[in-house]
């Protein structure tokens, strides 16, 4: 079976989850992402690297703020950019995607960043375009959103450089989320030795322990002695149901308050994929604290996604390497 | 109209016979094994010399999409597809539109099949009317209109009170009830096996345990009522135990599993190949293990091919959008074959699960080339390798979790009746 996300030189093609992904692409990425972390502080916040590419934002879920540090991170590298929001309740799905994918194809869309609501989506549409196209996945169903994932790590390798000396705690709805998926799998790829899930059982999913991860379902064992405490964001429609009885009992047992960080170690850093909800997974006292490192998750965010699309464009644009 | 088909090695497995024999047909039945009816002058002659002789093949859950589907499938793609795997009996499921829960349906379809003369067709009834689970079907209508048994075909009976009563109903008159274990509310949304591929690609899983209670409850109440059952596409290791005891108990049950289940398991799921959306999910190799081992032993009785034609376009979508359902029946043959071959079984064995067991769970007489039984006949050649795809196939369905995979056993020949309806 091919991988589809690489060439047959083993260059990245797509990039569709981290799973899948040498370590050696994990480092090519985030190591472009650190020479384009400047560029936001000059004068001109902008380098040629994309000029004349088309990029399509497909976003067939809503989203805001992936869709924009996309946007931005395109319009950077001198892309022409197109924001779409599709749709996807119309009855044929699979027909309105790729109808909707061979019409921008044929508009001359060079690269498309996918997010939609079911897992494999982005595979899906992989799977159809011709060679030339290239896919990134901004996030399917629960399945992976490997842009996160890396951003995510680019940030603790700012805070803590040696990555292969850290225990890292993943918190909350791992059951429903992509972005811990993508965390793990980049942590684990990297070479970090000890990647820890917190959560009740209802928020894991089967077997998670196959994904190289050790369970907690306790926070002050969990959180014991860890370098980074990574929070999930807790979906307003699980709050109260089957999953969880309510969101006050979640933040009082799973909540992250300066009480139970503080069984982390001293320096622990603090990171969510946003958007937060204050009082059910995070304390605003955390969140705004001094360990806390979720703006700049945002600001290198677009560095990672920045780094992302050159790499994937390299091929094509010879002689205007950063 | 005589037929003699010569040098072939003939292999029936009810009668226990795997050697090189002359078959003599007449008037559409079986006259002669081996040894030439006195006055019999064929008028045909059919070389069979390196091929295989054998009953057609009988399948015991296949969908034809009529009436109602026919953009998905028509009676005469999917009866050509069955002939041109071997099979010339099959049982249709109910889940077509509209439901089959109606004698005039039923008769119409039996009806239009007969008139194609190719495979024979034996509906499931529908066991409850539109499959709603709550009113029973008109169950002695339906069997005098032909139905050989009631299925819920994918859909549960989630009142446990109204299965009952179901199975009380039908016990009262013998029939069959073909029941695949699910509960739905354990399943509800599932598409893939909940365990470690579902968790890494983020689908949502369908439990063990959605198979495991089901089956509970049903062989509980079938013991309580004295139900004759049949599970239909067993697919866990529990499932299988769970089987292996309540037959060690007695119970009047018998029990099939899905070429699919028996060949795959969740990590052919790849890539999210939607061709691997099937019910029952593929489960874990320890689950495969078990149903391998549970058909050599006898546990399960039979293969079925699960025959499910889709569009190309309803799988174009991503896997959870994406149809459930893989064609089957033109695998059926070989993916028999290749179990046996792997389990190290003879031909004869490996044809047992798909003719003379699925005959008898049926109750109708096929699946076997006793005299004067109907001459439905298989020629087929055990060692070419042909490969899976969709220009290969009759069957409207084209798609399959084996599409490019070569097997061996390759069908020459299908006779139904003594007529030949298939030649390759």
């Amino acid at each position: 079976m091919n991988n589809p996300q690489l060439d047959s030189d083993g260059r990245l093609r797509h990039l569709l989850s981290i799973e899948g992904l040498p370590k050696k692409i994990l480092y090519q990425i985030l190591d472009t992402a650190e020479s384009f972390v400047g560029i936001a502080e000059r004068e001109v916040k902008k380098v040629p690297l994309l000029r004349g590419k088309t990029v399509c934002n497909l976003f067939f879920e809503n989203s805001t703020r992936t869709r924009t540090t996309f946007e931005i991170a395109a319009k950077r590298l001198s892309a022409d950019v197109i924001s779409l929001n599709v749709s996807s309740s119309s009855q044929s799905k699979g027909e309105t995607i790729l109808d909707t994918i061979d019409n921008l194809i044929a508009m001359h869309a060079d690269m498309f960043v996918v997010r939609h609501a079911q897992s494999g989506a982005a595979h899906f549409i992989a799977k159809h375009v011709p060679e030339h196209i290239h896919v990134i996945n901004a996030g399917d169903g629960r399945h992976s959103h490997p842009t996160q994932g890396l951003l995510d790590v680019f940030t603790i390798r700012k805070y803590k450089p040696d990555l292969h000396n850290l225990r890292v705690a993943i918190v909350g709805d791992v059951l429903h989320s992509r972005v811990a998926r993508s965390e793990i799998h980049a942590l684990t790829t990297m070479g970090v030795p000890e990647v820890r899930v917190i959560a009740p059982k209802t928020l894991l999913p089967a077997q998670v322990e196959k994904l190289g991860v050790h369970v907690f379902h306790d926070m002050k064992a969990g959180l014991k002695d860890v370098d980074v405490v990574m929070m999930l964001r807790l979906q307003n429609e699980r709050m109260s149901g089957a999953m969880l009885p309510s969101a006050q009992e979640y933040f009082k047992t799973y909540g992250l308050t300066e009480e139970k960080l503080a069984y982390a170690k001293a320096d622990a850093i603090v990171l969510h994929p946003g958007p937060m909800n204050r009082g059910v997974e995070i304390d605003s006292s955390v969140a705004d604290g001094k360990q806390s490192v979720i703006l700049p998750q945002v600001t290198y965010g677009i560095a990672v996604r920045m780094a992302v699309m050159a790499i994937l464009a390299g091929g094509q644009i010879a002689g205007s390497q950063p | 109209m005589k037929i003699q088909i010569k040098n072939g090695r003939v292999i029936d497995p009810k009668n226990n016979i795997d050697q090189q024999l002359d078959v003599y047909i007449a008037a559409g039945k079986i006259v002669g094994l081996g040894t030439c009816p006195a006055d019999f002058t064929a008028n045909q002659s059919l070389d069979a010399s390196g091929l295989i002789v054998c009953p057609g093949l009988v399948d015991l859950s296949a969908r034809l999409r009529e009436p109602g589907d026919e953009y998905k499938a028509s009676l005469v793609s999917e009866l050509q597809a069955a002939v041109a795997g071997g099979i010339t009996s099959l049982a249709c499921q109910p889940d077509t539109d509209p439901v089959l829960d109606e004698p005039g349906l039923v008769e119409m379809l039996k009806h239009k099949a007969k008139q194609l003369q190719l495979a024979h067709v034996y509906p499931l009834g529908a066991l409850t009317r539109q499959l709603h689970g709550k009113v029973l079907s008109e169950m002695g209508e339906l069997r005098e209109a032909g139905c050989v048994g009631f299925s819920q075909a994918n859909i549960a009976i989630s009142d446990t009170q109204v299965l009952w009563r179901a199975m009380e109903y039908a016990a009262t008159f013998g029939y069959t009830l073909f029941l695949h274990a699910e509960e739905p509310f354990l399943a509800k949304d599932g598409v893939a096996h909940d365990g470690e591929v579902a968790s890494r690609l983020g689908l949502k899983g369908i439990p063990s345990a959605a198979e495991v209670i089901a089956l509970a409850s049903i062989l509980r109440i079938a013991e309580e009522t004295g139900a004759k059952l049949h599970i239909s596409r067993l697919s866990t290791a529990e499932g299988v135990a769970m089987i292996r005891n309540a037959k060690l108990k007695g119970l009047n049950i018998s029990c099939d599993v899905s070429a699919n289940n028996l060949h795959l398991t969740e990590h052919d799921l790849a890539y999210f190949d939607a061709n691997c959306h099937l019910k029952p999910p593929l489960r874990t190799q320890r689950d495969q293990d078990a149903l391998r081992a549970g058909l050599k032993d006898g546990t399960i009785d039979a293969i079925c091919s699960d025959h499910t034609p889709v569009q190309d376009d309803a799988k174009l979508a991503p896997f959870a959008e994406a149809e459930v359902g893989a064609t089957g029946l033109e695998l059926l043959l070989a993916l028999s074959l290749k179990w046996a071959e792997q389990e190290k079984l003879d031909l004869r064995q490996a044809l047992k699960h798909v003719t003379q067991a699925s005959a008898q769970i049926l109750g109708i007489a096929a699946g076997d080339l006793s005299i004067n039984s109907d001459a439905d006949i298989c020629i087929f050649d055990a060692a070419t390798y042909w490969q899976v795809s969709p220009g290969a196939l009759k069957s409207q369905g084209k798609n399959s979790p084996f599409t490019g995979l070569e097997l061996a056993g390759k069908v020459k020949t299908t006779l139904v009746r003594g007529v030949v309806v298939y030649q390759s």
